[in-house]
């Protein structure tokens, strides 16, 4: 395999801008600090992000500026500081990327244009786990209409990119656990996840990614969809395009660094470094797809 | 001061696509044509604004997404590079903007006196969306008047169609006393398209207008029965079908900006000027404005 550990981090800015104001911010933020180490001790060459925070409506885009270079400001927490970033992109990998999703079937492209707005949760992961910009990185979007089969398939020909170009990559899901932020204003002392159903769910996905249940979370996440995640895109899918990047099954060893509310929601640093045992495939019970055919309209011949 | 007043309520949608075909100085990818009958119909609504004259521009961005309450920009000057980032490709646009800032506290404090939830954005790194820019553009290429941008709060993800509009009715009532203490002669735009189900693929040739039609025909239908209700002038039906058109057409409407404005202008029985009706990558979007009775362009 091309990948060399798997990485979940929360994309709000608190624990870059803000560590300082609560102690479950600042413990992410050291966690992202250890999973920084860790992705530098597993041999990566290449840091490829797969951000829930930038959405796509044509198929999937690939970042392939290789120097973008902007003060970002957050579109809610905007008085929480500027993020003034230079990243270090690997274009030429970018375009291998989109060509391996269009030889699945995807729609793909890649992106390169001063001023692109890189997505808050790309621009913290970077920032926390790249600062150097020491590894060449990539940034995938999420795309609205993808639903399981585009997403897994995403994560396949992610796979076939790396494998082509020989690639050892660290792969990072930016995404919270569950995702209701609060709707007033709450001081950040008094942060604490939204509600006790929530906090319980980000146990139980944590309990499974602690065991290296990768393939068993993805599988889960259409339920996981439905429990604690408020709709604002689509399905819960970011561990679906993970674990098909990293194989899609259970052999990890899962290791949870931090879990902390940010301002509600759940937030956890995580990493799953590949191992040869694993825990067996419990839940697997969604369809397994190699490539995507297209939307296939039940009620119209294509 | 007072005798400050809403003179247009307009649904004035954003594809940056229209901002693209115009080839306006300001965006750097050149159009060969496209979309003309959206362009054409922003084109005569900004010829009855413009009679009717304004001095201030209150918009409501979809794109502008702010789960924990409703914001106001709060930087008297803003310019920067706006990069689309769904249609790079199409929308890189070099904006210089002026903010009515005393009016927007003055909407903020009303709003907050409806109990609603609000933040003024004071950092001047904040890059204004691409909502805001292109419904401005489309409605006053010049620039030449100030505007208010407020943000979409995001209630219908959070709770329903039916919480959105609660809060939305309640920011419009604010805008209206806040707009009558400035003054001002405000024109309003809810800026939001109607069906909103996207092509996820491209023509190589973007402005390919033998591409261009509505995703379906049951979102067709559901914005001809809006547009119907807004030419009636049945606007308090077209807030009570809100949920329902939301939701089955996909509508950008939930983003509260067209509720927003209605709310504004009081939810007056008023017939509206459609004019146009167009799609864009497959949305449904149209161009509708509301003159007050007093208020004929
Ligand atoms: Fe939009």
């Amino acid at each position: 395999m091309s990948v060399t550990l798997g990485v979940i981090v929360p994309g709000l800015p608190h624990p870059l801008l803000v560590p300082e104001q609560n102690e479950g911010w600042m413990r992410l933020r050291v966690a992202y600090e250890q999973a920084r180490q860790r992705i530098l001790e597993s041999g990566a060459d290449r840091i490829l992000i797969y951000s829930t925070m930038w959405p796509s409506i044509i198929g999937h885009q690939m970042q392939a500026d290789p120097t973008p270079t902007w003060t970002h400001v957050d579109e809610l927490f905007h008085d929480l500081g500027s993020m003034p970033y230079q990243f270090r992109i690997d274009a030429p990998f970018a375009e291998r990327w989109a060509a391996c999703a269009r030889a699945r079937g995807l729609t793909a492209r890649t992106v390169a244009y001063h001023g692109f707005p890189i997505d808050t949760g790309s621009v913290v992961a970077l920032k926390l786990l790249n600062p150097d910009n020491a590894l060449p990185a990539g940034i995938v979007s999420s795309n609205m209409y993808a639903d399981r089969a585009e997403t897994v398939v995403l994560g396949k020909a992610t796979a076939d990119a790396l494998e082509q170009a020989g690639h050892k990559a660290a792969v990072v899901v930016v995404s919270t656990l569950s995702n209701r932020l609060f709707t007033d204003w709450v001081p950040p002392a008094e942060d604490r996840v939204h509600s006790q159903k929530d906090d319980e769910w980000n146990r139980k996905i944590l309990e499974f990614l602690e065991a290296g249940r990768l393939e068993d979370v993805a599988q889960l996440s259409r339920e996981i969809q439905k429990q604690i995640r408020v709709k604002k895109v689509v399905n819960f899918k970011a561990l679906w395009w993970m674990s098909a990047v990293m194989g899609q099954s259970n052999r990890f060893a899962g290791h949870v660094h931090a879990y902390a509310p940010i301002m509600g929601t759940g937030g956890a640093v995580v990493t799953l470094t590949p191992t040869r045992e694993g825990f067996g495939d419990k839940e697997f019970d969604e369809e397994d797809v190699e490539v995507f055919q297209g939307e296939r309209s039940v009620l119209t011949r294509a | 001061m007072s005798n400050g007043r809403i003179v247009a309520g307009c649904l004035a949608p954003h594809p940056p696509h229209l901002v693209y075909a115009e080839n306006p100085p300001q965006n750097e990818p050149r159009a060969e044509c496209g979309w003309e009958g959206l362009r054409w119909g922003y084109e005569r609504m900004r010829k009855d604004l413009d009679r009717i004259g304004y001095d201030v521009l209150i918009v409501l961005s979809p794109h502008w997404q702010t789960y924990i309450g409703t914001h106001f920009l709060g930087v008297p000057r803003c310019s920067s590079l706006s990069v689309d980032p769904i249609f790079p490709n199409l929308f890189r646009y070099r904006y210089d903007l002026e903010v009515d800032v005393a009016l927007a506290e003055s909407i903020r404090d009303e709003a907050e006196r409806e109990g609603l939830v609000t933040k003024m954005m004071r950092n001047p790194d904040f890059r204004v969306d691409y909502g805001t820019i292109t419904s401005c553009h489309l409605t006053n290429p010049t620039w030449d008047k100030p505007i208010v941008a407020i943000s979409s709060c995001r209630a219908t993800a959070w709770y329903s169609v039916e919480v959105m509009q609660e809060q939305q009715l309640a920011l419009g009532r604010a805008t209206a006393r806040a707009v009558a203490a400035s003054g001002k002669r405000a024109v309003l735009l809810a800026s939001n398209s109607l069906s909103h189900r996207h092509f996820t693929t491209e023509a190589a040739v973007p402005e390919d207008m033998s591409r261009e039609h509505v995703t379906s025909h049951a979102l067709y239908l559901w914005d001809m029965r809006m547009l119907d209700l807004m030419r009636q002038g049945k606007n308090q039906a077209v807030l009570d079908l809100m949920p329902e058109f939301t939701t089955q057409a996909i509508s950008e409407t939930d983003s509260g900006a067209l509720t927003w404005m209605l709310g504004a202008l009081g939810v007056p029985e008023l017939p509206a000027e459609v004019y146009a009706y167009g799609t864009v990558i497959g949305t449904g979007n149209a161009v509708v404005g509301w003159y007050p009775p007093e208020v004929t362009p």
